[in-house]
């Protein structure tokens, strides 16, 4: 008898520690910042700096809720009903399908200054100490033995950039030849020996795997992955010509309305635009907007010679179709001989 | 379909079975019928063309083999544990039954990456292979790996309480009939098995066609060779296609659907065919 | 470690030994132990292993942090719903199948096997296309306020659809080699429906119950596919353990992953233990009570 009564009280004891706190959550202002991937560490430091100037400036205490993910599948996530106060997502294409269920306007990118990005970025190379493949330029990634890593583009949109890179450097190598650029990005996919299905994936691949001769990577995540895991094993290789990556941010109109939260989150992606805001993406090697700030960090980041989406390609629309789509060029590079 | 029982004395027919039938319906048939139904919104063609495209046929082809592949592993090396582990004792027995289970408590994605980490050129046995030309992660046989590791317990634990419950007196009357060791084993013990064992074979074989978490990690998802059918529904709902992925989901429940009913009618008719077997045994006796 | 190897009642009288000879008793342990070890030790020790990589120290601050605290009660809050009502449905759906004959019954069988072949990337899909925003019910739902996927309901949900038929599977086998004799004797004796449940059915079947139980809980505590799809993964609040386990290893935290992952491993071992330590507490009760048969006695009683 007595075991029941002790099992019964066990049972009680083990509902409350589990329940009780789901029912005393706090009830504070909390925002929801759908994010991709290696944007962790940038947002955790920047929303401890938000909630801060928040707090000095109407002295409201503000909760700010992080997730992140692949950027297409957290676009995904939000059309599907996750309650996103704001997005920040690694290409513009994942926030236009958000638009097109109505969940923002068309012209989003429009509403903020930089075309919706408050920071840059760009694909460069991560090769292992001291360069043993003499690793310059894309060119040097075609050549017979080398092993190259990136993810695959389907599923990452960092990879697609990288494509897109590479593809717009054979573009300007032969006289604008799409054919002849196919033909170059198809021999550089034949040097991938594993399509890992995000950036983060192919990082962990590359460095502790120890897999591949270069990575492709964003220029944050290779200075992440140096100062994380290894500043004498890897060295960053800039190449000739790469391409301006625009993470883009916005509001969720539909959500924001829902929950009466569009000033703070206003506020908050305006917050990116500030010098504190500047700095921080600088300091997590996101390439600043703000003159000022680009200019403290120029020694960090190496000049490059970079193409835009828009002149090559003409918009992330007409890209992804091309090249992405069912069906489009990658596809192609994988058709069965 | 109706559902109609024989004649029992026993009780709580209709409500065991209604109950059971509700929850089915409730918690798996209406989400399954979503899917069909938005699989539906396309035409034959349509979806004709989606899922004889050479990469989704080739990802049929890789999920389905290394499943069987990896099933098969299990059934030969399930039955065998699960043999060892009723009938010796060895120190350290206790531990080794409890370990078993480790593929389902263990989450699939860490379980890829501790796989992938130990299979990896230079992994503890990855680099074993490498001087012999062959690369287990990053390859199908990376993929068959994974599966027979997430589906071990499957025929362990279906085949273990039957074994325990086998009455040693029937394989004691066989032995002191004349039968060898051998025979005993296959004449008596195994088709008392088949049953169970057939049953673990099916779930190892079924849970391995659609695993993910863990085969990502160290298939290397190369398109045409290690891409296996899960990973194209994910790839097809990050292209914010919802027809196509449900197109491949659909047709990969039909698959594993008619495969399962097949291995339960197997089973269905082994066990009659055992249970008259036994019972003739017993007029016997 | 040697190996010491017992053939069991060799010196009952009239015993005809039906063992295998002790060279191929080593032999087929020494293969089963040699299988076990690279395919489950091989991993378990990878990752403690690494959870340990960097002492002690880190190993309790990585499994201490709010994220992780405010996963593991997630996790627990999951299973302590699904599980029971799996157990539930896998009494109803065994005592059905193994105790009557119907037209259907394959099917049935078959359809509780179903969510082991559906991919748990598909289960999770199917909830979003029943409940998402862009459903038929998501505009029902958001006018009452109701969340469903991307919050607990959904985590709960996809969990108890990929775990149900676990306990159901352990004891459909079972019960139906163990045949119905004893419970018609009870009830022709004239035990009611209830009193021949839980006198007769229960005692014969509980260890199988208990193996579907601690495989249904393991399970529903290490479900990543289906959950990762409904979760949202808002930090904190929609993340379980597997998801935590996912985000430390995507943040290069890979000594933090493996120390959240080791905690799940943990928690199936002494599982495991405390099913053990019952079964044998069970065994030798029974034999103080003379009451253990021959037929029975497993390597508990040597």
């Amino acid at each position: 008898m007595s075991k029941k009564i002790i099992f019964g009280v066990l049972l009680v004891v083990l509902s409350v520690v589990v329940i009780l706190p789901l029912v005393s959550a706090e009830q504070a202002i909390t925002l929801l910042n759908v994010s991709y991937d290696p944007t962790r560490e940038l947002y955790q430091e920047f929303n401890a700096a938000f909630i801060k100037y928040w707090k000095g400036k109407t002295g409201q205490a503000v909760t700010i809720q992080q997730s992140h993910g692949g950027a297409a599948k957290q676009a995904r996530a939000v059309i599907d009903g996750l309650e996103a106060d704001v997005v920040t997502l690694a290409l513009a294409y994942d926030i236009d399908e958000i638009a097109t269920y109505k969940l923002l306007p068309a012209d989003w990118q429009k509403r903020l200054a930089n075309n919706s990005s408050p920071y840059t970025s760009t694909i460069v190379f991560l090769v292992r100490k001291g360069n043993p493949k003499k690793i310059k330029d894309w060119n040097d990634l075609v050549k017979p033995g080398i092993s190259v890593i990136t993810p695959n583009p389907k599923t990452s949109g960092g990879a697609r950039w990288n494509y897109l890179a590479a593809w717009g450097y054979a573009l300007k190598h032969n006289g604008n030849s799409q054919a002849k650029a196919k033909e170059f990005v198809t021999k550089l996919f034949k040097n991938v020996p594993v399509l890992d299905s995000g950036a983060r994936g192919s990082t962990v691949t590359f460095v502790e795997r120890g897999l591949g001769d270069v990575l492709l990577a964003w220029e944050n995540e290779a200075f992440l992955a140096i100062n994380e895991l290894g500043k004498d094993k890897f060295e960053i290789v800039i190449p000739s010509l790469s391409i301006l990556a625009e993470p883009p941010v916005t509001i969720v109109d539909k959500v924001v309305e829902k929950r009466g939260t569009r000033k703070i989150a206003e506020a908050y992606l305006q917050y990116l635009y500030t010098a504190e805001g500047q700095e921080i993406a600088a300091k997590h090697y996101y390439r600043p907007r703000l003159k000022a700030v680009a200019a403290k960090y120029a020694k960090q980041f190496p000049k490059v010679n970079l193409i835009t989406i828009d002149e090559v390609f003409g918009g992330w629309q007409k890209a992804q179709q091309t090249h992405f789509s069912d069906g489009g060029t990658f596809d192609q590079i994988y058709q069965p001989q | 379909m109706i559902l109609k029982k024989q004649y029992s004395i026993l009780p709580g027919f209709g409500l065991t079975l209604g109950y059971a039938v509700f929850y089915i319906s409730l918690v798996l048939l209406a989400p399954l019928a979503v899917v069909f139904l938005k699989a539906a919104t396309l035409s034959w063609e349509q979806l004709w063309n989606i899922i004889t495209a050479p990469r989704v046929l080739a990802s049929f082809r890789l999920s389905i083999g290394a499943s069987l592949a990896g099933a098969l592993i299990n059934a030969v090396f399930g039955l065998l544990i699960a043999w060892v582990l009723v009938r010796y004792s060895f120190p350290g027995k206790k531990i080794i039954d409890s370990l078993v289970d480790l593929p389902f408590a263990m989450p699939t994605a860490v379980a890829g990456i501790a796989l992938t980490s130990i299979y990896a050129e230079k992994g503890w046995i990855g680099s074993l292979f490498q001087p012999l030309g062959l690369k287990i992660a990053f390859t199908p046989l990376g993929v068959i790996i994974a599966l027979a590791f997430i589906g071990l317990p499957f025929v362990v634990r279906t085949v273990q309480p039957v074994l325990q419950d086998f009455e040693k007196e029937i394989e004691e009357a066989a032995a002191s009939l004349g039968a060898n060791r051998w025979q005993t084993f296959r004449r008596v013990v195994l088709p008392a098995l088949t049953p169970s064992w057939l049953t673990g074979f099916a779930l190892a074989f079924a849970r391995s066609l659609g695993e993910y978490g863990s085969v990502v990690f160290i298939a290397g998802n190369m398109p045409l060779r290690t891409e296996i059918v899960p990973l194209i529904i994910i790839t097809k709902l990050e292209q914010f296609d919802y027809a196509g992925a449900t197109a491949v989901a659909a047709v990969m429940l039909v698959i594993s659907f008619t495969l399962l009913f097949v291995i339960n009618l197997g089973q269905w008719w082994s066990r009659k065919r055992y249970f008259v077997v036994k019972g003739a045994e017993r007029n016997v006796s | 470690m040697s190996v010491n190897v017992i053939s069991k009642r060799e010196n009952s009288p009239g015993y005809t030994p039906v063992g295998e000879p002790v060279g191929i008793q080593w032999l087929l342990t020494g293969i089963a132990l040699l299988f076990v070890g690279v395919f489950l030790i091989l991993p378990l020790v990878a990752i403690f292993g690494q959870a340990f990589a960097k002492g002690t120290a880190f190993y309790m601050a990585a499994i201490s942090q709010p994220d992780t605290l405010a996963a593991i009660r997630l996790t627990l809050l999951t299973a302590f719903i699904a599980v029971p009502l799996n157990m539930v449905f896998g009494l109803a759906a065994a005592w059905a199948v193994a105790r009557f004959d119907f037209r259907g019954k394959n099917f049935l069988i078959t359809l509780i096997d179903i969510p082991f072949a559906i991919s748990p990337v598909v289960s999770g899909l199917m909830y979003v296309l029943l409940f998402g925003r862009q459903s038929w019910l998501g505009p029902w739902l958001a006018s009452v306020d109701l969340k469903i996927i991307f919050a607990v309901p959904g985590i709960v949900l996809a969990t108890v659809l990929v775990t149900f038929p676990f306990i159901a599977r352990e004891l459909i086998p079972l019960m139906q080699a163990q045949g119905s004799e004893e419970e018609e004797a009870a009830l022709v004796l004239g035990a009611n429906g209830r009193q021949t449940f839980w006198r007769v059915t229960l005692p014969n079947i509980k260890w199988g119950l208990l193996y579907g139980v601690i495989l249904c809980n393991a399970r529903a505590m290490g479900e990543f596919g289906a959950v990762s799809v409904v979760s949202g993964h808002i930090r904190g609040l929609t993340n379980t353990i597997p998801l935590q386990v996912e985000i430390l290893y995507n943040e290069y935290n890979f000594t933090a992953a493996f120390a959240v992952a080791s905690l799940l491993a943990l928690l199936a071992l002494v599982t495991l233990a405390v099913k053990s330590a019952v079964e044998w507490k069970s065994v030798h009760l029974k034999q103080e009570t003379g009451e253990i048969k021959n037929g029975n006695c497993n390597s508990e009683c040597k």
